[in-house]
């Protein structure tokens, strides 16, 4: 590949399309001179819900209001505006809400510009033919990959690499919002198409994909980035923050595995031996990453429907109960399993959780202090069966036993629970969980992620 | 000795997809990283011990170049699944902060 001389400027906005970054921050970026702006729109951090549902992870509103800013200043300079898994899981419905808000921003603007939609959403047929021809590889801790798990699947969606961005770029697009992709993908296809290494473009996808996180002191902003030909300089543009090279070695750290091996579509990317020097008090050299090419496989994430949930939140203040607590939430599990048959609910048609915070409400099973006494505890008293009625019928049941159950000692006989809210029980709707975590070994990285263009 | 709480920079929980969980702890100084790594205590067997996982189940890497050690475990529940009380997976490194490494704190080294 050709070495470009002239480095690859790129500005990413925030964390995750809709965190919000000061607008003052953009335009000191892009009066540094940029080539792309852009903003990774999701991941799978905030949980399965997402994927499973099709709901974006944030509000509209605030989608709307950082789209607007980085459409204007990408419009205003001429430079690409490029977003990766849009909407928060990458899905058609998540990438089309995103593509709504840009249509809408455009139209109220007068803005013209090719627009490209890269979808990441995979039939079920692909995936059971990968699975029948053996190209499903398992993740760490992933469940098996079979074909009664893509039947269950609300929706699958597969992680593209860079060469769909860049394939779009190529087409045209002046703004690409893909499904889908790996966070540093839209990044690192801007720096190696101008034809930067992938070592050095990789890392500064990495870098970006997190907005000004590698900076000190940390909050939602804007980080610009330099590729050259070995070398990646990092500076956010808010002159509160700075980047160091601790600031920066320890981004490494987050979401990872591994701080030196991160696996890609296509490569592994090392920075076992990177080099963070000081360009001054605010900016970061980083050097000495590799890129080792590897055969070319794409992740899968898929999400099934778990049940519906209904929750209601109380505590208590009492220390008699609170002394006898693991015998009193014993009792509580009794009584909601005959109550619930009564209402011919059978044990196995519902799960009953109560979690119990000031005690273990937060490490569960692995809290390592089992003998605290706190003078009060709250509950999360939760309820997930096949249907709402269900979640809403027994997690009643459930409420009034916390509230009412006799225990011994007992001198609150009005009642053992202080309830914050009327109505007390929310219904919380359909749960789910993640059924799909696999890699998919593909020939063609452009086949499983069709491009849209459409001229507005 | 010194707990952790008392001698690191960060010491911090989150998810590495949903179905890991990674734990990182940070030194200010390369002296007191050196000091933290010869006593050997930030170990997979530590780990294991304090998470209930088997310790050839903890992916554990030293990482001069961040001051910082780093050890990746399965979750118990996956991310968002029923009975998973943390989807972030953000307050898990609490029984880290107790640890005790059996070293003299440094003059130069933050307290």
């Amino acid at each position: 590949m050709a070495k470009n001389q002239m480095p690859c400027r790129m500005l990413s906005t925030s964390g995750i399309l809709g965190y919000g970054f000061p607008e003052a921050s953009l335009d000191a970026g892009m009066a540094r001179g940029v080539d792309m702006i852009g903003v990774d729109g999701g991941s799978t951090d905030p949980g399965p819900h997402y994927l499973g549902s099709g709901k974006t992870l944030n509000s509209a509103r605030a989608m709307r209001r950082d789209l607007a800013l980085m459409l204007r200043a990408a419009r205003k300079h001429k430079v690409p505006l490029v977003i990766g898994t849009s909407g928060g899981a990458g899905g058609t419905p998540h990438l089309q809400a995103t593509a709504e808000l840009i249509r809408s921003i455009a139209a109220e603007d007068g803005l013209r510009f090719r627009l490209a939609t890269i979808e990441a959403e995979q039939d079920t047929a692909t995936i059971k033919t990968a699975i029948a021809k053996g190209r499903i590889g398992r993740l760490t801790g992933g469940p098996v990959l079979d074909a009664a798990a893509v039947d269950r699947s609300q929706r699958i969606v597969a992680m593209m690499g860079p060469e769909p961005f860049a394939a779009a770029l190529d087409g045209g697009a002046d703004v690409v919002l893909a499904g889908r992709s790996s966070d540093p993908a839209p990044w690192a296809a801007m720096a190696m198409r101008a034809g930067h290494s992938p070592a050095p473009s990789w890392y500064a996808g990495k870098m970006l994909e997190c907005g000004a996180t590698p900076a000190i002191p940390k909050g939602h902003d804007c980080l610009h980035v330099e590729v050259s030909s070995d070398a990646v300089v990092m500076e956010p543009t808010n002159p509160i923050r700075r980047c160091t090279p601790s600031s920066v070695a320890n981004h490494s750290l987050h979401e990872n595995p591994s701080p030196c091996i991160h696996v890609e579509p296509g490569g592994v990317l090392d920075t076992t031996d990177c080099r963070f020097d000081a360009v001054n008090d605010r900016a970061v050299r980083i050097s000495g990453m590799t890129w080792e090419p590897h055969p070319y496989t794409v992740k899968l994430e898929g999400a099934e429907l778990a049940g519906y949930r209904t929750i209601s939140v109380c505590g208590t203040r009492d220390p008699l109960l609170i002394e006898t607590l693991d015998d009193f939430l014993a009792s509580i599990h009794e009584a909601v399993a005959q109550k619930a048959a009564a209402l011919g609910v059978e044990p196995d048609g519902y799960t009953l959780i109560i979690r119990s915070y000031g005690r273990n409400g937060v490490m569960g099973a692995a809290e390592p202090i089992l003998d605290a006494r706190p003078h009060e505890i709250g509950f999360v008293i939760e309820v997930v069966a096949p249907d709402q009625d269900t979640a809403d019928a027994v997690l009643a049941l459930a409420r009034v036993s916390m509230l009412h159950t006799d225990f011994p000692g007992r001198l609150c006989r009005e009642g053992n629970m202080a309830f914050p809210y009327s109505p007390s029980d929310v219904s919380c709707g359909p749960v789910y969980r993640f059924s799909v975590f696999s890699t998919m070994a593909i020939d063609d990285p452009l086949a499983p992620f069709p491009i849209h263009y459409e001229d507005l | 000795m010194a707990r952790i709480r008392d001698i690191a920079k960060v010491c911090k929980s989150k998810n590495a997809g949903p179905f890991q969980l990674t734990l990182d702890v940070v030194f200010e100084t390369r002296s007191l990283y050196d000091a933290v790594a010869a006593t050997g205590v930030l170990s997979p067997e530590l780990i294991g011990r304090l998470y209930n996982v088997a310790p050839e189940d903890v992916l554990f890497t030293p990482y001069p170049a961040g001051l910082a050690f780093k050890a990746t475990i399965p979750r118990a529940i996956p991310a968002g699944d029923l009975g998973d009380s943390d989807v972030y997976g953000c307050q898990q490194h609490a029984p880290l902060l107790e640890v005790d490494i059996p070293i003299n704190r440094l003059a130069d080294d933050p307290v």
